[in-house]
């Protein structure tokens, strides 16, 4: 069982990455849920969601102590850091953040999502870098699932559909070139 | 049929629409708006009625008159907007109606906060409005549920001739889960209603009122309404247990919350504590006999309900159990939910104390 934890400002597709992780991990036949914390936010606010993807029957959807925090931006890095779990894996978008979680025992990847959005043709797509990197990371789903979601939700829009998809190769060979 | 991802409000739109509901009367509160959304799509496509009323009290009398004329109809709000509906909901217990109401908890009292709670179990269970009655009390703890619970309260409520409520918190409403739907059953599947008010046509006169004046009338009308509470609580009482057969400490909860104490149950199972506990799936008639069975035990030496209240189902336990063995209680409220952990430490300190006040 994995928990996962995305995190940032509204906008930044935290909820979308979030909904594409547990759709690719239901197509992979795995149990899956997706929490979205919902408040009085409003937009500029923060957003969060909550994903659990496990082999087994998940018994609580909450995400208190994740396995892995994506944090696509500086306030919700530093407020979800210290909840990581330890051993855990923290993404974080380098290119707004600084990446000092103040602890040892977590693997923090400072990744510049918002870089290798622009350069995959839309700032927008940061989120999907994220994915990259976390597919890469723990292949808590396959890529293969994350690209079929892509296609599936940007059926009519090719153009979105290929930023995307560019975005979270990018996020991908990042990690691998880290290795 | 493979499973779709569905939020926990689509998914009770679903199992309504799937069992015939045609009728959907609402008004927006903060959590469940993702309903009459999903049913302002729905229902005219499939040649029902929608109508965003002007108010929870004109919704629930909408629900009143099409479930009257024989309609399967609903109506949901969260909290604050089903205090609103309470007179409606009595008048339509009185008159026989059969409805389903749902209810998507905030944290109460008053208008409260908008993140999940538990606090209206007594108002769920004990009547909500004026006088003697009960509605049918359905809690589902996953979206699945939420699916299929809906898809059964409008047939409990037709068989009984009793409103049927949905009670779950925010956290069903907003969380996204694998479901399987049920294939969309056929109106003409659905059994017709001898009692509808659906239109003279030569048939004999119909009335459904709720206003019985002649003390003669009423009382033998709410002793009828009562054995039919009675049928309710010998054939409908549901729950599931859980590693409870050897169990020291049964804890209880329903909701999202009896997901967070199944994974309490588990860990203090590692930590070797032999835990179990009782999910009730039916609020209303309470599932007193599987307490009633674990209190029998030799084995279970104390109970612990935990909810997001002050304390409301804990009473129904203690009830069930009826002195046999200690029942304590935890609970959050203002809308935050346990963690395992905190859940966890109450067992133990109450398993404790369970031991030394033997």
């Amino acid at each position: 069982m994995v928990r996962i934890l995305l995190a940032g400002q509204g906008g930044q597709g935290v909820l979308s990455a979030g909904r594409f992780l547990a759709e690719s991990g239901l197509h992979e036949g795995k149990e899956v849920s997706y929490l979205p914390a919902y408040g009085p936010e409003m937009r500029g606010g923060t957003a969060n969601c909550s994903v659990i993807i496990s082999e087994e029957e998940i018994a609580s959807p909450l995400c208190n102590t994740p396995d892995v925090l994506i944090a696509l931006n500086a306030p919700s890095f530093h407020k979800f850091a210290p909840r990581v779990r330890s051993g855990g894996i923290i993404i974080v978008n380098g290119s707004i953040s600084d990446s000092y979680a103040g602890r040892e025992d977590v693997t923090v990847y400072d990744v510049p999502m918002g870089d290798l959005a622009i350069e995959a043709g839309d700032r927008r797509s940061a989120n999907m870098a994220a994915l990259g990197v976390l597919v890469g990371a723990t292949g808590v789903v396959r890529e293969k699932s994350i690209i079929n979601c892509l296609h599936e939700q940007f059926v009519a829009k090719p153009r979105v559909c290929e930023t995307n998809e560019k975005a979270f190769f990018a996020g991908k060979k990042f990690y691998e070139n880290l290795k | 049929m493979s499973k779709i991802l569905l939020h926990g409000t689509e998914a009770i739109c679903e199992g309504a629409i799937r069992n015939g509901c045609r009728a959907f009367f609402g008004y927006p509160i903060t959590p469940q708006n993702e309903v009459p959304e999903y049913m302002s799509v729905k229902m005219p496509q499939l040649g029902g009625t929608f109508v965003q009323a002007e108010s929870e009290v004109a919704a629930i009398n909408m629900v009143y008159g099409a479930a009257g004329a024989g309609i399967r109809a609903m109506t949901s709000s969260s909290s604050p907007g089903v205090s609103l509906k309470q007179e409606g909901i009595s008048y339509i217990a009185c008159a026989r109606i059969p409805c389903v109401v749902v209810n998507i908890m905030r944290a109460g009292p008053g208008l409260g906060g908008i993140l999940p709670a538990q606090g209206d179990y007594f108002q769920a269970t004990k009547g909500g409005g004026h006088g003697d009655y009960h509605l049918i009390v359905l809690a589902p703890s996953s979206v699945q549920e939420a699916c299929d619970f809906t898809y059964a309260a409008f047939d409990l409520a037709d068989k009984y001739r009793v409103p049927c409520m949905i009670l779950a918190d925010g956290m069903i409403g907003q969380l996204m889960e694998p479901v399987e739907l049920p294939p969309l059953r056929p109106l003409s599947d659905i059994p017709e209603k001898k009692w509808a008010t659906s239109g003279h046509y030569g048939k004999e006169r119909r009335v459904l009122n709720s206003l019985i004046i002649k003390p003669e009338e009423l009382e033998p009308h709410v002793n009828e309404l009562q054995r039919t509470y009675d049928e309710i609580y010998a054939n409908e009482r549901r729950s599931v247990s859980y590693l409870t057969e050897d169990a020291e400490i049964v804890l209880t909860a329903y909701g999202t919350v009896a997901r967070i104490v199944k994974s309490a149950v588990n860990e203090l199972r590692r930590q070797g504590i032999k835990a179990g506990c009782i999910r009730p799936l039916t609020l209303y008639p309470f599932p007193d006999d599987a307490f009633a069975a674990c209190a029998a035990r030799g084995c279970t030496k104390a109970f612990l309900s935990v909810e997001l209240s002050l304390g409301q189902m804990v009473e129904d336990v203690r009830l069930a159990v009826n002195g046999k063995k200690p029942v304590y209680f935890y609970g959050r409220t203002g809308g935050n939910v346990p963690e395992e952990g905190e859940i966890v430490e109450a067992a133990k300190k109450f398993l404790q104390q369970a031991e030394e006040e033997k």
